[in-house]
């Protein structure tokens, strides 16, 4: 369970969350739409402690992720995240992008490690394309792989940042396809994303944030067929 | 006028020792490139560290080493630490001096190359759980390695001219000091050193071929 309490957090005089609560359940899909700076992004970042918060509490399975005494590293491992920017490793094979981590962090044997990001990489649609270097994958392919790498480390939590966002209007379905999957399959997720249908589809609840302030919270068919506030409607009627 | 009699025969004989004082060349150039490599990356480390005493030992290293002389920082190895009671062989001096240059030149290489990569990559380890020395180790310093490719190569060819100033600190056994000897004897000095800068420039033709060749080896990226 991810447990956010009344999370503040501000870059310069700029605060981005204000006071956000929320919280996401076991195999629940949670996704979050709101417009550009709406702090929806940060708020995935603090989530596994990439970024520091200035107040409110983040609990994952109890553990609260921005205390000191929390070993970040270890945490981390419970929650994978994608972003917007596939951040492929570009002096490794496909194959060894998804292996390192495991290898490195997890302390997992090679075999090991190499059976799982191989059947991660078929679950993906790239099994053919292990010994490959990303510089010869399209922005889907890498991003597809991105989410491998993520997936084997097997994580508890996953988040996904905008994942679509860079991509080729072509490319995006393939990617949203793997994110169906893995929602039908019962990984716990939160997807920030701008693709409407998409969070309309695969989410049990959807979040809307607005200036840092998490605004509307519903399942999609109330959400989007009802909406309560004024600026979600505005943000909706502007997305279709 | 010119009355100047060439002898190449004579100074050809002596070709067998000159080659002796090429291999020992190349050694103190490889060595000098293995500490000022590994030092380079330590001194990358401490830029990055965030420590501002780290930071400055960097960045006086990389100023010293390239805004003065290597003749210089040679001389100081060994009649500097002399004075302090530290006396060191003039191999080891020479070494010491040239992996001192390298290390200076190499991690401001480096430090360009590091601009090359884009942070995202150490987001992307440390989300994976890396831990910061982690993600530099697997993720950023392989591709700075490899940015810093040529640079490197262009330093070893560097490293090897520079053993000819091993002079100052009596080095006689390497290229350089080998010809000036046998010089000293015979004044054959036009050969003597014709065949020498031969020698290097063979050396040095070599290295940077090999280097290519490796590099279409190591990269395939």
């Amino acid at each position: 369970m991810i447990e956010i309490e009344n999370v503040r957090k501000s870059f310069g005089a700029l605060e981005v969350l204000k006071g956000i609560d929320l919280t996401v359940a076991k195999g629940e899909v949670l996704t979050v739409i709101g417009g550009s700076g709406s702090g929806k992004s940060t708020l995935l970042t603090c989530i596994n402690g990439l970024e520091p918060i200035d107040s409110g509490r983040i609990l994952v399975d109890g553990i609260e992720v921005h205390a000191r005494s929390t070993n970040l590293n270890q945490l981390r491992r419970k929650i994978g995240i994608v972003f917007q920017q596939y951040n492929a490793f570009p002096h490794l094979t496909v194959l060894e992008n998804v292996m390192l981590a495991q290898r490195k962090v997890l302390g997992r044997p090679k075999a090991e490690a190499e059976a799982e990001a191989v059947r991660q990489l078929n679950h993906v649609g790239l099994g053919d394309k292990l010994t490959v270097y990303p510089s010869r994958l399209s922005g889907g392919q890498q991003q597809r792989m991105a989410i491998a790498r993520a997936l084997a480390m097997s994580p508890d939590y996953m988040l996904f940042d905008e994942v679509t966002s860079a991509l080729d209007p072509q490319l995006v379905g393939e990617v949203l396809d793997t994110l169906r999957l893995l929602a039908s399959e019962g990984m716990t997720m939160i997807c920030v994303t701008h693709e409407m249908k998409f969070a309309r589809e695969v989410s049990d609840r959807v979040a809307f944030f607005h200036q840092g302030v998490m605004a509307e919270i519903a399942p999609p068919a109330q959400l989007f067929e009802a909406p309560e506030s004024p600026d979600l409607r505005k943000f909706l009627a502007a997305t279709h | 006028m010119f009355n100047y009699n060439f002898r190449w025969a004579q100074a050809m004989a002596s070709l067998p020792r000159m080659l002796e004082g090429a291999l020992v060349t190349l050694e103190v150039a490889l060595l000098s490139m293995v500490i000022g490599i590994s030092i380079a990356i330590v001194l990358t480390l401490f830029r990055l560290s965030g420590s501002r005493i780290l930071s400055a030992v960097a960045a006086t290293w990389v100023e010293i080493a390239r805004n003065t002389p290597a003749l210089f920082q040679i001389y100081m190895v060994h009649f500097g630490l002399g004075g302090f009671g530290i006396h060191l062989s003039p191999y080891l001096s020479l070494l010491i001096g040239i992996a001192f240059n390298n290390a200076g030149y190499l991690s401001e290489n480096f430090r360009g190359a590091l601009k090359g990569i884009p942070e995202t990559q150490t987001r992307s380890a440390r989300s994976l759980g890396m831990t910061p020395i982690a993600a530099f180790r697997y993720v950023v310093m392989p591709q700075m390695l490899r940015i810093s490719f040529l640079p490197m190569t262009n330093q070893m060819v560097w490293a090897i001219l520079m053993t000819s100033l091993g002079t100052v600190v009596a080095m006689n056994t390497d290229l350089y000091g080998v010809t000036s000897d046998l010089n000293a004897r015979t004044f054959r000095t036009f050969e003597l050193f014709a065949i020498a800068a031969m020698i290097f420039y063979l050396i040095t033709k070599t290295v940077t071929l090999s280097a290519r060749l490796l590099a279409a080896r190591l990269f395939r990226y």
